[in-house]
């Protein structure tokens, strides 16, 4: 079971100074994190700048939806052809429009997917955190496998002016 | 940004949750009433099920009346929230923040209302699912896409869908603040809901792309939604008035002239109702006045321009009807109401920066446009079903009944009741866009002038 503690820091400037320490002091990118209840400007407080594949995901929602567009407009209606005022079958100029809409449903749908995912959402346990983040405070969290680390990383979270260190 | 100010984290989660941490005094009278209105227009709904579309005024000639024309106005102003947010999301125009949510909701709210009025004009509603849903062809029927009656849901529900969407994504740190400041039942519901939000910077990264990346997927929709709602008119060929090629933008601009006005309405009652004067301050109204200057003299372009290609082609049954809609009694006093309404009153008023700072002028400035874009909405659709044409010996028979008008009042307490009950459990204005606004934004010195300047991330 790995232990956590959390850092809270009233302005961004010692939590960055924290951040720095934890990174001098030996600490793995990734094994900490800031929290904030605002976004701040990427960087910040010197952190590990996130990687996503976001794009794809709306690509690959319209290609799906865009198949069955198709499949709904062009293959239904082959399928059970009725012929309504004379006109054709396959009427293109109609069928764009519900594809065009099909297309864009899954594209938003899917990047919606893709925020939540690439958010690592929904995660019902999101470990330790203080309800003061969302009222400005700053959080900086360390997470260790190996608890002889607890010591150095309060030691650097003291150093940079933490107000508080919580445990879990 | 002249009017900002220094506020901290703790006064903005106060104040901006003041609906949900302390419910106003107002709050439950106003909803009582509201919702009283809103039993009253379902069982005048029911009622209308039951006894058949008898009971309004719809007769030959005029099958579209009140219930088309109103459908047409919620889609319109549905087309508030996604040209606000997704516009000035995308061009990070700062004084969006106060106004997006509230834009995205009237969008969500709006068109849950709108697609009340189509299934309740068919008469029997649930016959509707025959010529919508693609689900059985046993009865020799299927739904044909060649008409813009299909397309129509389809677009519709695509728009619904993506705005209900959007309005969740960018409530999701809203909804972890709130769970950090509640308790009991509402905070397991603001758990649940916030779906374990912490608030790391790849959390807020998404928050940020995710939310670009929507407006720029939303912004296509929202053109083609109001596009193909014209087009239920523009392709009925037999009908003078209707069958115009530019009734697709002719109809979008319109709508966002309409939409802008109903989010200038919506930020009036929101900073009065919670007293956020703090956020919601007049340089915003002076903004969207400018914006609406702009999409207002747009849409009078497009409004001569119909009656222009209209009166061109020298085609006597357009030019008898555009005579009866402008010089016959009681359409040409509804059509000066409309123009004075929709263009002449406001527009030359928002040219003054003391009207588009003044919030109780810019408040019934704005309601003034909605009367006058829902009469345009019933002059396009009615007269040119009321005209008499040869051979026939019935015309300008439509009066709406009491049925109609109740269950038109009904959309509007609707739409209210709706958002009221939002307020209860959910922030109107975003908290962390407040917020952030506060971060990236410091006063510089300039000469002996301190000026509030905006920081943004280089790319």
């Amino acid at each position: 079971m790995s232990k956590s503690i959390l850092g809270l820091f009233q302005q961004p400037e010692p939590a960055a100074d924290a951040m720095d320490g934890l990174k001098e002091a030996g600490f793995e990118l990734g094994t900490f994190d800031v929290l904030t209840g605002t976004p701040y400007p990427e960087g910040a407080f010197g952190e590990h700048v996130p990687q996503h594949r976001l794009f794809r995901f709306p690509a690959f929602g319209a290609i799906i939806g865009f198949t069955l567009s198709v499949f709904l407009t062009a293959v239904t209606q082959l399928a059970y052809p009725l012929v309504t005022g004379g006109k054709p079958i396959l009427s293109v100029f109609a069928m764009l429009i519900i594809m065009y809409e099909m297309t864009m449903l899954a594209g938003v749908i899917a990047t919606v997917i893709g925020i939540v995912f690439e958010s690592r959402l929904p995660n019902m346990q999101p470990g330790i955190y203080d309800t003061r983040i969302t009222e400005g405070w700053i959080g900086v969290v360390i997470t260790f496998d190996d608890e002889s680390k607890v010591a150095d990383a309060e030691s650097v979270l003291n150093k940079a002016g933490a107000l508080e260190i919580k445990h879990a | 940004m002249q009017q900002r100010r220094e506020l901290d984290q703790v006064y903005t989660n106060r104040k901006l949750l003041n609906g949900q941490l302390d419910t106003p005094k107002w709050w439950l009278p106003t909803v009582s009433i509201l919702g009283v209105v809103v039993l009253i227009g379902v069982f005048v709904i029911a009622t209308m099920i039951n006894k058949g579309l008898g009971v309004t005024g719809l007769a030959r000639p005029v099958y579209w009346g009140l219930f088309i024309t109103t459908f047409v106005f919620w889609v319109g102003i549905s087309h508030a929230g996604i040209m606000i947010s997704a516009i000035l999301r995308l061009t990070q125009a700062e004084w969006r923040r106060p106004v997006t949510r509230a834009a995205e909701l009237l969008t969500v709210f709006s068109l849950l209302t709108a697609l009340v009025f189509p299934l309740i004009h068919a008469g029997r509603p649930w016959r509707i699912a025959y010529w919508i849903m693609p689900y059985d062809v046993a009865r020799g029927i299927y739904p044909n896409i060649r008409s813009p009656l299909i397309m129509d849901p389809v677009a519709i529900s695509t728009y619904l869908t993506g705005s209900t969407l959007f309005l969740y994504i960018a409530l999701i740190p809203d909804l972890g603040n709130l769970r950090d400041r509640t308790t009991g039942w509402q905070n397991a519901m603001y758990t649940v809901l916030a779906l374990g939000w912490r608030g790391n910077p790849r959390q807020w990264k998404m928050q940020t792309v995710g939310g670009i990346l929507l407006s720029a997927l939303m912004l296509p929709i929202f053109v083609s939604v109001h596009s193909i709602v014209s087009w239920d008119f523009a392709v009925a060929s037999a009908v003078e008035g209707w069958h115009s090629t530019i009734f697709a933008p002719y109809f979008v601009i319109g709508a966002v002239h309409s939409g802008v006005s109903a989010v200038v309405t919506m930020m009036a009652l929101m900073r009065w109702l919670w007293k956020w004067d703090d956020f919601i301050r007049p340089e915003h109204f002076d903004a969207l006045a400018r914006l609406l200057i702009v999409v207002a003299t747009g849409w009078l372009a497009f409004t001569f321009l119909e009656l222009t290609f209209a009166l061109y082609g020298q085609d006597a049954p357009e030019i008898a009807l555009r005579e009866m809609q402008m010089f016959q009694w009681p359409w040409n006093m509804l059509f000066i109401i409309f123009f004075l309404t929709g263009y002449a009153i406001p527009v030359p008023m928002w040219l003054f920066k003391r009207v588009r700072t003044n919030i109780a002028l810019m408040f019934w400035t704005s309601i003034l446009v909605n009367v006058g874009m829902w009469l345009e909405r019933f002059l396009i659709i009615v007269p040119g079903l009321a005209r008499r044409t040869p051979f026939v010996y019935t015309w300008e028979a439509y009066r709406p009944s009491p049925v109609e008008w109740t269950i038109f009042i009904w959309s509007f307490a609707w739409v209210t009741f709706l958002m009221l009950l939002f307020s209860r459990f959910f922030p109107l204005v975003p908290l962390f866009e407040q917020k952030e606004s506060q971060v990236f934004t410091d006063d510089v010195m300039i000469g002996r002038a301190k000026v509030p300047a905006i920081v943004r991330e280089a790319e």
